[in-house]
């Protein structure tokens, strides 16, 4: 199955990537996708404990199944307003 | 009113949204470039969000809010793109029947925002820029 990985600001800058796909095998959760980016992109490794990961626009628990397609952003902590 | 934009932060129609009879107070907090920061001369700012996810999270924010003050109206603007200094970056609105609620109702939409709304700020300062984290989106 294949999700669609989405970066922004300081990882997007990092990567020079806004977005890109992830293929993984059988029926990952949240934290199988967590440990395929991490071996996809290893620049990402010192920041991904301190990233959210969001499926299809909602923060979700680790042990969450991943639906094919589905959109996967990486949050780092957030400084609006 | 809940939105991302990426030009400068209509104020009136931030305001014009937020009438209502029932209101006695209305309150708009603005969040504005500041020229320095941790000792850095800063020269601009620069936002970007999840603009599905930022807006999501503004609306959930607001139902938080609706369910702890009376509110009659809720409004939150977030600027993304470069921002010259003193420009607005964020509008949190409220208006409800008295002042005390919406102090309070303001200064909680602001903060949750600031913890938890997919949105980030570069700052371009002297000698350099950094993206930056909120420490309420630390904790």
């Amino acid at each position: 199955m294949k999700v669609q990985l989405r970066f922004f600001a300081g990882l997007r800058e990092l990567l020079q990537l806004g977005s890109a796909e992830l293929e993984l095998a059988g029926r990952p959760d949240v934290q199988d996708v967590r440990a395929a980016i991490a071996i996809a992109y290893p620049q990402l490794e010192s920041l991904l404990p301190f990233t959210r990961l969001a499926v299809n626009h909602v923060f979700v628990g680790g042990d969450h199944l991943v639906p094919d397609g589905a959109e996967v952003a990486l949050i780092p902590p957030v400084s609006g307003g | 009113m809940f939105q991302i934009t990426s030009t400068p932060i209509d104020l009136q129609a931030v305001y014009d949204v937020l009438q209502s009879h029932r209101a006695g107070a209305v309150l708009v907090f603005t969040g504005t470039a500041r020229d320095h920061h941790h000792g850095r001369v800063v020269h601009e700012l620069e936002y970007e969000a999840h603009p599905e996810m930022a807006e999501t999270s503004m609306r959930a924010i607001a139902r938080e809010m609706c369910a702890r003050w009376p509110l009659e109206k809720i409004a939150m603007v977030h600027r993304v793109g470069k921002l010259a200094i003193s420009e607005i970056a964020v509008a949190v609105g409220v208006s409800t029947g008295h002042r005390q609620e919406a102090f309070e109702a303001c200064h909680y939409g602001l903060e949750r925002l600031k913890a938890d709304t997919p949105i980030w700020k570069k700052e371009h300062f002297e000698g350099g820029a950094e993206w930056l984290a909120n420490p309420e989106a630390l904790s």
